[in-house]
């Protein structure tokens, strides 16, 4: 039987190790730091990791209607394909930085890019 | 089999049946996701001791200290009594005023002995009433193991009802009622060696002294890094004290910062964060505590994170 992709990713303990680069990335990023303005970071993290087991493809209930309803009020403020574009940047980095292999790396991002009409309300 | 007890009803646990699991085959519904330990969606807290390690994985170690765990991980192995989180098992005491002493010209500190056995963690807080039922939180400053009564630092605030009553009012031999122990921000001793950077402003550094003190008295090795700001001097107390401490111990180092001022007696000229930015330039492997004002608490949980350290060992106590 071949393993899924989060079991070959490393599973929960790869997404333990990325969500602390992952969310560092994000809040240095100058493109799209101002959308996490005043928001409760522990939370934050907490949906950054069922982000990142998302696009590991790992157990979630990520539906278009929550990446729809979840962006809208980001959406408003004028988060657009460039901001998508600078997460799936710092999620490649942030699993380059990891060690993982290329061909996983483009796996995941290919689930992560998945969402991206649901995330921009399109 | 193992029996769970929830809200006053029994529910016998399969042979390696998660406890969600068992809750969901008898149709008791609580909040749930992804069934994998990932989305913490199902955090409970257990009443009856330690819960399986396992079901405690990827939590915040003060949060395992206090017996939570996650329902889809947790395979009881004997019978678990649980409780939904928000539900804190905390119970209410009538406390005595015992002492009413002034720390600085904003801040009053108040001793209070309990009447009832009151266990707490350095570092948590309590909800104290006045007797008309007006309730406001304070953090605990003191130790339960030597004994110590309960320590509250108050600040009179321009047009707080219940500070200036605590300040104008209450009186020694006066009794108050106390609801606690509430809060995750304390010291666990599950790594002797980390380096601890504490920071708060104001009284903020009520639950930072009994935090401090708890991670000495228990022997930690690490580097332990006090930092309290205020605007001014006068703002700042329990120097006197800091600093008999960091005699005792050379892991203990106090930096003082007054936002205004030239320097005098040692004390650093800065913003708290800018002082912690330009000391600790890096924070990777330390564990954090921030205490005081939401800004500055808020304004440190980021810079804190972005200098290294992880979200997991950060815990912030905003208050006003």
């Amino acid at each position: 039987m071949t393993q899924s992709l989060y079991e070959r990713i490393g599973g929960e303990a790869a997404v333990n190790a990325a969500v602390d680069i992952f969310y560092r990335k994000v809040l240095a990023d100058d493109r799209i730091s101002r959308f996490f303005e005043d928001v409760d970071m522990e939370r934050q993290a907490e949906k950054q990791k069922g982000f990142l087991t998302f696009a590991f493809g790992g157990p979630n209930n990520y539906t278009g209607k929550d990446m729809r309803e979840g962006h809208a009020h980001l959406v408003e403020r004028g988060l657009n394909d460039s901001h998508f574009d600078a997460v799936m940047e710092n999620l490649g980095a942030t699993l380059k930085e990891l060690n993982v292999p290329d061909e996983l790396i483009a796996e995941a991002a290919a689930i992560a890019e998945s969402t991206r009409n649901d995330v921009l309300g399109r | 089999m193992p029996v769970i007890t929830f809200q006053d009803v029994d529910y016998e646990c399969a042979p390696s049946e998660t406890v969600l699991d068992c809750f969901i085959r008898h149709g008791v519904s609580i909040p749930h996701s992804c069934q994998s330990g990932v989305c913490h969606s199902c955090l409970m807290l257990a009443l009856n001791g330690a819960p399986p390690a396992e079901a405690q994985k990827g939590l915040k170690t003060t949060l395992q200290a206090n017996h939570y765990f996650l329902a889809c991980l947790c395979r009881p192995q004997a019978d678990l009594a649980v409780t939904l989180p928000g539900r804190d098992v905390t119970h209410r005491v009538s406390a005595r005023v015992i002492d009413k002493t002034m720390l600085n010209d904003t801040t009053v500190r108040l001793r209070l002995q309990p009447e009832t056995a009151f266990p707490y963690r350095p570092g948590q807080f309590v909800n104290l009433y006045r007797y008309d039922g007006l309730a406001r939180s304070y953090s605990l400053a003191s130790l339960p193991q030597h004994g110590e009564p309960l320590e509250l630092h108050v600040r009179c605030l321009q047009g707080g009802q219940m500070s200036t009553w605590i300040h104008q009012e209450l009186k020694v031999d006066d009794h108050v009622s106390i609801e606690g122990p509430i809060g995750n921000c304390f010291y666990v001793p599950d790594q002797p060696q980390q380096p601890l950077l504490l920071a708060g402003t104001g009284c903020g550094i009520a639950p930072l002294w009994g935090i401090m003190r708890d991670a000495l008295d228990q022997g930690h090795e690490g580097p332990v890094y006090l930092f309290h700001g205020s605007f001014t001097k006068a703002g700042l107390y329990f120097v006197d004290e800091m600093r008999a401490t960091a005699e005792r111990y050379p892991n203990f180092r106090y930096t003082p910062c007054v936002d205004e001022g030239n320097g005098e007696d040692d004390f650093t000229v800065g913003r708290i964060d800018k002082v912690v930015a330009s000391m600790l330039p890096n924070l990777k492997g330390w564990r954090i505590f921030l205490c005081g004002v939401p800004e500055m608490v808020k304004g440190m949980q980021r810079s804190t994170f972005l200098a290294g350290a992880s979200m997991q060992d950060i815990y912030a106590d905003p208050f006003g």
